[in-house]
């Protein structure tokens, strides 16, 4: 079993890859020479302890730490061989092929449908009304939220509960049909019952997309991901399948921060 | 692991395991040492108490069976937590095994010497018994100090309890073709020899899986196996041909 899956992990060419990548708010380093590779499809997560850098990083990869004037990054990050901070990148077709949910669900005051079908419509994806309706009900069937909102597609929204907007988030940012999904802590202001479904969502979406995954529980990173890396202070410690991060770490400072231990 | 849990109560129940698990270990150290003074000295008494004593063994194995599981269920071990509990689980397996085959020693010894049966090859016997006690003594320190290396010396070890297996088993099997007043006596000493090595093996067990709990990683060398006794024929013309 662990052959098969270092077999896949390492086989295939990282969808991303990130070299000495530093990243400075201002004067201060968040981010110190971090350099990894992300696998298609498959569930990569990253923890440490708040302020690591975890959330920083993959905020990298689909350039959202542009919108903070003081943040500047430094280094070498590839998406599909290409330079993602190429002067030539059109950033909103970037993070079109490159998603992102956030930590608490952010619907838009619209309707159900209306959410799914914004990013379809400002891209310009859909030929037709039909067209437009197959996007919205495909993206909310991948997002498993399908069933439960049928009758209601024209309701806002915001009346939904935790679980059910935060798989409205993950059906948005399907319908522009990108390959890579950034999560970032998608399931800290959820119930262990919705978790359980954005994770075994996860599990199902993992065939088609690529899904990184920021996450302070420890648990829910060795439930879901592949690949674990664990950051500290900015930097990089440790990288591996997750089942060795949580068996035998290499590193002392990823053993004592996943067993709960005072460094 | 010098470093504590954050969450106290963490690092006391794992206290707890590795007390539970040492206090097994240390009982079935006793009961073998004590059902080889009864060898040695033909003493009943001493045996009938090795035969009360497997219970407080089992006692501690359910006590420990326990403890693991709410560590599991409460506490979600991971790493070197994770294979400390799931090692202890096994090691305290194969000690309440060893405690097994040291009541059954006891009650073989407790036998032979109320039928004042025959009793040659005891000092050999004895040798073998005192093999495996500092085995299992190794064992439990490799155990308690996280000492890799002891426990891939301990797992080498038990290749001599096989060979002293292979020699008592030519010995006594001589002895019962020399004469059949021999038979009964001998094959009691040949069971007991055979607990003897298996002693051995779930020692040298206990050694790979404390190797694994230190450092992650199951030890890649086979250790050498000594034990032939399943492939010897000793024939009455071997004997008369000397």
């Amino acid at each position: 079993m662990e052959l098969s899956m270092t077999l896949d992990a390492t086989t295939k060419a990282p969808i991303m890859s990130a070299k000495n990548v530093d990243v400075f708010y201002g004067a201060k380093q968040a981010i110190d020479d971090v350099s990894l590779d992300i696998a298609e499809n498959q569930i990569t997560a990253f923890i440490g302890p708040s302020g690591c850098g975890k959330s920083t990083f993959m905020r990298c990869l689909n350039r959202m730490n542009d919108t903070i004037s003081s943040a500047k990054v430094t280094g070498d990050i590839r998406f599909a061989g290409q330079d993602i901070y190429s002067s030539k990148v059109d950033v909103v077709a970037l993070r079109k092929r490159i998603g992102m949910v956030f930590q608490k669900a952010n619907p838009f005051p619209k309707s159900i449908f209306d959410n799914v079908a914004y990013g379809p419509r400002i891209h310009d994806l859909a030929e037709s009304k039909d067209h437009l309706e197959d996007i919205v009900v495909t993206s909310l069937k991948r997002a498993g939220l399908y069933d439960e909102v049928a009758d209601r597609l024209d309701e806002s929204g915001t009346g939904l509960s935790g679980g059910q907007q935060q798989r409205l988030c993950i059906a948005r940012a399907i319908a522009v049909d990108p390959q890579i999904i950034l999560m970032d802590e998608p399931c800290s202001a959820l119930d262990p019952i919705a978790t359980a479904k954005i994770e075994e969502l996860m599990e199902q979406m993992k065939e088609d997309y690529t899904i990184v995954i920021v996450t302070h529980s420890m648990a829910q990173a060795a439930r879901v991901s592949n690949k674990t890396a664990f950051f500290h202070l900015g930097k990089l410690i440790e990288f591996d399948e997750t089942d060795t991060i949580f068996t035998n770490p290499a590193n002392t400072l990823t053993q004592n921060y996943i067993s709960g231990r005072i460094g | 692991m010098n470093e504590t849990h954050i969450v106290s109560s963490f690092t006391d129940d794992m206290n707890e395991l590795e007390s539970l698990l040492l206090q097994m270990g240390g009982l079935v150290e006793e009961q073998l040492k004590n059902a080889t003074l009864a060898l040695k000295k033909s003493d009943r008494e001493l045996a009938k108490t090795v035969l009360k004593g497997d219970e407080r063994i089992n006692d501690l194995e359910a006590q420990l069976n326990e403890t693991a599981i709410k560590i599991l269920a409460l506490r979600q071990p991971v790493a070197v937590d994770l294979r400390s509990v799931v090692m202890s689980l096994k090691i305290a397996r194969h000690l309440e095994r060893v405690g097994d085959y040291a009541k059954n020693t006891a009650r073989r010894i407790n036998t032979i010497t109320k039928a004042s049966a025959f009793t040659g090859s005891v000092s050999t016997l004895v040798r073998m018994c005192e093999m495996v006690q500092s085995m299992i003594k190794s064992a439990l320190d490799a155990y308690s100090k996280r000492d890799s290396n002891l426990a891939e010396e301990v797992r080498h070890n038990d290749e001599y309890v096989d060979q002293m297996h292979n020699t008592l088993f030519r010995e006594l099997l001589t002895y019962m073709m020399e004469d059949q007043q021999h038979i009964s006596g001998s094959i009691h000493l040949l069971l007991i020899a055979k607990n003897l090595e298996r002693m051995g093996d779930h020692v040298a067990d206990i050694a790979k899986e404390t190797q694994y709990m230190v450092t992650g990683e199951w030890p890649e060398n086979q250790r050498n196996k000594g034990d032939n006794t399943s492939k010897m024929i000793i024939d009455l013309v071997d004997i008369e041909g000397k």
